[in-house]
């Protein structure tokens, strides 16, 4: 390959390289070869520094010539490098074996270590443990709803202004918009309803936890994928009083008797008479501080008597049955009692905030 | 929206406590964001009226300005040119503070001296504009030497900022906060009736009114007034508008939207002479029609847009000869805006309908104070009312302005007036109350419902027409009841706690998640929640190939589709710790995970208003998943969770099988990776194994091994498809037992699992337990195949076992691993 000295054959000079790469054996191997035939003491190399001593018009014959044969070799070079290298990952593979029924997991040792449940998933199982305890049960459901289920069914037909309280992710499937990321766990609701209704079973006393979606630009209280716990009791002779007393219930049960609940008017389309509920705030019991804005309470969720409209969704007669709906966030619950200053710490994974609960 | 508390009591005399009026508000649902205090210190501010006006030598900027502002002539020096003498202009005087904190001293400049300032409404954070003096209007309070708040007409003033709900089109104005809050605090409420006089000639004789379109236009009203002089609003109008977060404009433009902030109804003016034709039309926008809104932008109307409900039909305003010059409801054009030069105002007042504004307005993007009312339901007979009001204030800035007579009213079909027939049994149910007929009436009458009692005990209640929100019965009853809540104070209504005799608790499948947790943190995982929306890459970049569930509409792109795994959201966890120096690295994550739609899995949704649905929902599924990265820790790591698991959620008949070469699962190590299978059918549950080491170092998470396990909940919560133990006791025997170990010579196709099967099988119900405690390979076994050792221990109930009978077993055993899987006796 060496001791030309007049002008190269480009032809042979490729026929040679080929060669040298089919050899190699290894990538450790071929690495030495590129540099043998491209580098700048290979043959090639010399050709091209050869190229200044040629008249102009050779020059850019040749000159053509070798940056194709180069542009080949590399091409070559990088094949065979592939090659090589998915052979010796398999053969490190087929040495590196392990055939997982036999291992002796008596003989396992691994380090003594305790690891922590996410904090949302602590919050989650200490809110549903007051729940249980109150006479509720758990219910869950997809996070993929259909539009009647996360949106019509609960008195939000399609195009009302309503939607734009809930900015929507869709999936893109079907006809457009028929698909969304549940924007919060009510189409549970709907689905225990109408379960009820068709298997005859009702009263209904649950509470849904789950991941839901909206597009909310993150910040240090919001986050678009969250979890949200609701819940939903469809009974006889049940009243506004009767969601009074459980939020309050509930509300001392889980932050403690230092903090108690107070409901304002509000409005969502599936409730009627709607109401947002606040508690004491949790940082200065009441007190007044900057994180209530003085005013000593805390906004925690939303609740109100199931809407009609809802009940004729669903098919329940609401001359025989009424009923309350209540929701908030897991993850801002957590952030209240832990005073957690940010919420993207709980998506960081960050091993010295997750071992911290 | 910002409701200034002087505007309040144009409507119910309401008290100094400001606290106390916003506490009332928050109790209405008429949510008090923020209190902005306004307009102090202008007491200290004199009008002055203009003396003379003078050069200063070698200055251009300033002049010498004398006032009389009550007393001795002042003279100071002043940067403005925007007044003569004889104007009235604000003045203050050495030692006064203007409302920014500005002490004004005496100074001098170019050798005169100055004894106060002339202020600007900026100055004196009357308004916005800093250009000029703040020339006051010739009006009865304004003397030279009063106080300029007493000229005014301005308090220092209370500025509620106040959240009102969708539902609550009638609140969304100065007079609906006013008579909530009135009805609240049993304050009388009052509508003032607008005074106009319309002199001018028959309004049809100016201009036409026509509506194509009465389905999404039930009523347009058209008034024109002449002579009409446009300039500066009067400063109570101007200065109300700023407080309500509204830029002064002009009088003719400021009266439309104090009308609108005042009363609700969006109106709209324009220049009659810069109409195409004279009068209106209102009709549906013709497919691809594009009109210039005021803001500039072209806009393409009558194309549908994506979604569901969306009809792609928009509601044009044109001019007498169909060439439009505004979106209904929405946004005028440009070319028929009031300008300067305007004489001759043609008032649009309209009533629209609320889903043809709301889907508009959500297809062009374009939401303003308008669209946001109509959207929401404006009183189609609150229109009269807001356009008298709107001649009325233009009267007062423009005296010589001649009203038309007469409205051009073109009515489609409008609601009728609901009636809802109110039982106090049954919103005391609902309430939880034990209100009187009379409470229940003395509640609502004061928010302008009608109620006549009916013999029994019940109300018959009129529902004014600025009440779209209450509905016909049945569902008006529960609309009903919370307006009667809002009122009586929902603080008042008792707390009773319910109960029932179902007992709560969890589901065996959310007990059965929450052990799983527990074990994965007693072998030292942490718990991580890690994002549903990826990029896709992320998807192949852990090895799954084929369509990901997209979002229609991400946030950005790298959130575009669907996790399909946690695979990639726990390296990413695990790269994060790597990279900030953290040790000991075993993660793990419950939740769902989607893949596209099963062939088939096609719902056909309830018909609804927006009709059938044909619905394909993607597959969900939950996971459990773990890695395991501390040191020392490989695929047996995660197998030993495996087993840990499996022994603490009583599964049984769960083994691993090695994939063949074509079946690895995505992501894993070719060969350190098995699924893991349960059941008769062998159904594959989950994995287990490593993750490919070049997966590993893809992520950027370490060059340590990863331990792998993922298994899917619901396959494993089902028990026909993995069984558990009986939960039955078994006796435990008070014999001794005896062990027999055996080391048998197997091929390594064979698994050690199936093998200890086949010993359990043979061994019967005298075989206490099979352990494997030993794997050789190597000098004296044949390649291809390995030495494994198991411990075999039986025992009986009843009885020791004789040296005999456990030979007889040993033998059974031995037979059958070679019968069976061609095993040898090493």
């Amino acid at each position: 390959m060496s001791g030309h000295d007049g002008p190269v054959d480009p032809g042979a000079l490729e026929a040679e390289a080929l060669a040298a790469i089919r050899a190699a054996t290894s990538t450790e191997e071929l690495a030495a070869v590129e540099s043998a035939i491209l580098g700048k003491r290979s043959a090639l190399g010399a050709a091209h520094r050869a190229l200044g001593g040629l008249g102009p018009e050779e020059r850019r014959t040749v000159g053509a010539a070798l940056h194709e044969v180069r542009g080949r070799i590399e091409h070559l070079v990088e094949d065979r490098r592939g090659e090589l290298a998915a052979h010796e990952r398999v053969a490190a593979l087929e040495a590196d074996r392990m055939d997982l029924t036999e291992v002796v997991v008596a003989d396992v040792r691994t380090p003594l270590l305790r690891g922590h449940k996410h904090l949302v998933t602590k919050t989650r199982e200490a809110l549903e443990d007051v729940f249980v305890a109150m006479g509720f049960t758990v219910a869950e459901g997809r996070e993929a709803e259909t539009d009647w289920y996360n949106f019509e069914a609960l008195n939000i037909p399609p195009a009302h202004p309503a939607r734009g309280m809930y900015d929507s992710f869709y999936v893109d499937l079907g006809e457009p918009e028929t698909i969304v990321l549940r924007t919060h766990t009510s189409p549970v609701q709907i689905h225990l309803m109408e379960q009820a209704v068709a298997q005859d079973s009702l009263p209904i006393h649950s509470v849904m936890p789950g991941r839901c979606f909206r597009r909310d630009t993150p910040d240090a209280r919001h986050l678009p994928v969250f979890h949200q716990i609701e819940g939903l009791v469809v009974d006889h002779g049940i009243s506004f009083s009767h969601l009074a007393g459980t939020i309050e219930t509930f509300t001392t049960a889980y932050f403690g008797p230092d903090v108690h609940s107070r409901l304002r008017p509000s409005y969502f389309p599936f409730t009627e008479p709607s109401a947002e509920y606040d508690i004491t705030c949790t940082i200065c019991l009441g007190v007044g501080c900057r994180t209530c804005s003085g005013t000593g309470w805390v906004e925690l969720g939303g609740c109100g008597m199931v809407d009609p409209a809802v009940f004729d969704a669903v098919g329940i007669d609401p001359a025989e049955w009424s009923g309350f709906a209540f929701g908030f966030g897991i993850d801002r619950c957590a952030q209240m009692r832990h005073e957690v200053a940010d919420m993207r710490a709980l998506i960081e994974n960050d091993l010295r905030f997750l071992r911290q609960f | 929206m910002r409701a200034p508390l002087s505007w309040l009591r144009d409507f119910a005399p309401f008290g100094d406590d400001v606290d106390a009026l916003a506490a009332a508000l928050d109790e209405l649902g008429l949510l008090v964001e923020g209190i902005e205090r306004v307009g102090e210190g202008l007491d200290r501010v004199l009008v002055s009226r203009v003396l003379e006006i003078g050069a200063i030598e070698g200055a251009d900027r300033i002049r010498r300005v004398v006032v009389d502002a009550g007393r001795e002539p002042i003279q100071v020096v002043c940067g403005a040119f925007n007044f003569v003498v004889g104007d009235l202009v604000p003045f203050a005087g050495v030692g006064t503070v203007l409302p920014g904190g500005v002490e004004i001293g005496r100074r001098k400049m170019r050798g005169v001296e100055s004894n106060g300032m002339l202020c600007s409404g900026r100055e004196l954070a009357l308004s916005e504009d800093g250009d000029g003096l703040l020339v006051l209007a010739e009006t009865d309070g304004a003397a030279p030497g009063a106080p300029l708040d007493v000229a005014l007409g301005i308090q220092p003033d209370v500025v509620f900022d106040i959240t009102v709900e969708g539902n609550r089109p009638d609140a969304w104005c100065i007079a609906g906060i006013a008579r909530d809050l009135a009805a609240r605090l049993g304050l009388p409420f009052a509508l003032p009736e607008p005074v106009v006089v319309a002199s001018g000639p028959p309004v049809d004789q100016l201009a036409s009114a026509a509506v194509d379109a009465p389905d999404m236009c039930p009523r347009l009203t058209v008034r024109v007034a002449q002579s009409v002089a446009v300039g500066p609003s009067p400063a109570l109008v101007a200065r109300r508008l700023v407080l309500a977060g509204m830029r002064p404009i002009n009088n003719v433009v400021d009266a439309s939207n104090y009308v609108m902030l005042e009363l609700g109804q969006p109106t709209h003016p324009y220049d009659l002479d810069r109409l195409g034709a004279p009068g209106l039309l209102v009709r549906r926008a013709t497919p691809g029609e594009v009109l210039t809104t005021l803001d500039g932008v072209a806009r393409t109307l009558g194309t549908p847009g994506r979604g569901l409900g969306e009809t792609g039909e928009d509601c044009v305003i044109c001019d007498a000869a169909g060439t439009p010059v505004g979106i209904g409801g929405i946004f005028g054009g440009s070319t028929s805006e009031i300008s300067p030069s305007t004489t001759r105002v043609l008032l649009e007042a309209a009533y629209f309908d609320p889903m043809v504004i709301a889907r508009t307005s959500k297809r062009l993007g374009l939401r303003t104070e308008a669209s946001a009312r109509f959207e929401r339901g404006c009183d189609p007979f609150g229109i009269d009312r807001a356009t008298d009001r709107f001649f009325e204030l233009l009267a007062e800035s423009s005296p010589g302005a001649v009203l038309a007579a007469g409205t051009l009213d073109v009515r489609g079909e409008l609601a009728e007036r609901t009636e809802v027939r109110l039982e106090i049994g049954a919103v005391n149910a609902l309430l939880g109350t034990r209100l009187s007929r009379a409470e229940v009436a003395g509640l609502l009458v004061p928010l302008g419902f009608d109620c006549v009692g009916t013999g029994d005990d019940a109300l018959s209640v009129t529902v004014p027409t600025n009440r779209p929100d209450v509905r016909p019965p049945p569902h008006g009853v529960a609309d009903l009841a919370e307006e009667v809540a809002r009122v009586h104070g929902y603080a008042r209504i008792e707390r009773r706690q319910p109960s029932w005799p179902e007992p709560g608790g969890l589901t065996e499948a959310q007990r059965d998640r929450r052990r799983i947790g527990e074990v994965l943190i007693g072998l030292g995982a942490n718990e991580a929640w890690t994002w549903s929306l990826v990029d896709e890459d992320e998807n192949r970049r852990v090895g799954l190939e084929g369509p990901s569930v997209a979002i229609t509409n991400p946030m950005s792109a790298d959130e575009g589709f669907l996790r399909r795994s946690q695979m990639a959201g726990l390296l990413r966890a695990l790269a994060w710790n790597v990279d900030r120096r953290q040790g000991s690295i075993r993660l793990f994550e419950v939740g769902v995970v989607f893949a596209p739609p099963s062939p088939g899995r096609v719902v056909t949704e309830r018909a609804g208003p927006g009709g059938a649905q044909q619905a394909m929902l993607p597959d969900e599924r939950e996971l459990v998943s773990a890695i395991f990265a501390a040191d020392g820790d490989d695929a047996a790591t995660a197998l030993a969770a495996l087993d840990a698991l499996v022994e603490e959620l009583g599964l049984t008949e769960v083994r691993v099988r090695a994939p063949g070469p074509a079946e690895v699962p995505a992501g894993l190590h070719p060969t350190r990776s098995a699924n893991v299978v349960a059941g008769p059918g062998r159904a594959v549950v989950g994995t287990v194994g490593e993750v490919d080491p070049a997966v590993v170092a893809d992520f950027g998470a370490g060059t340590q091994r990863v331990g792998w396990l993922e298994l899917d909940l619901g396959l494993v919560a089902d028990r026909s498809v993995v069984p558990r133990r009986s939960d039955r006791s078994r006796p435990v025997s008070r014999y001794p037992s005896s062990d027999v170990d055996l080391a048998l010579v197997v091929d390594d196709a064979v698994p050690a699992d199936a093998l200890a099967d086949v010993l359990r099988a043979a061994g019967g119900e005298l075989l206490e337990s099979v352990t494997l405690f030993d794997v050789y390979r190597g000098t004296g076994v044949a390649p291809g195949r390995r030495s494994l050792g198991f411990r075999l221990r039986f025992c009986a109930l009843d009885r020791t076992l004789t040296d005999r009978e456990v030979g007889e077993l040993r033998s059974g055993c031995v037979a059958a691993a070679e019968r069976e899987l061609g095993a040898a006796l090493r």
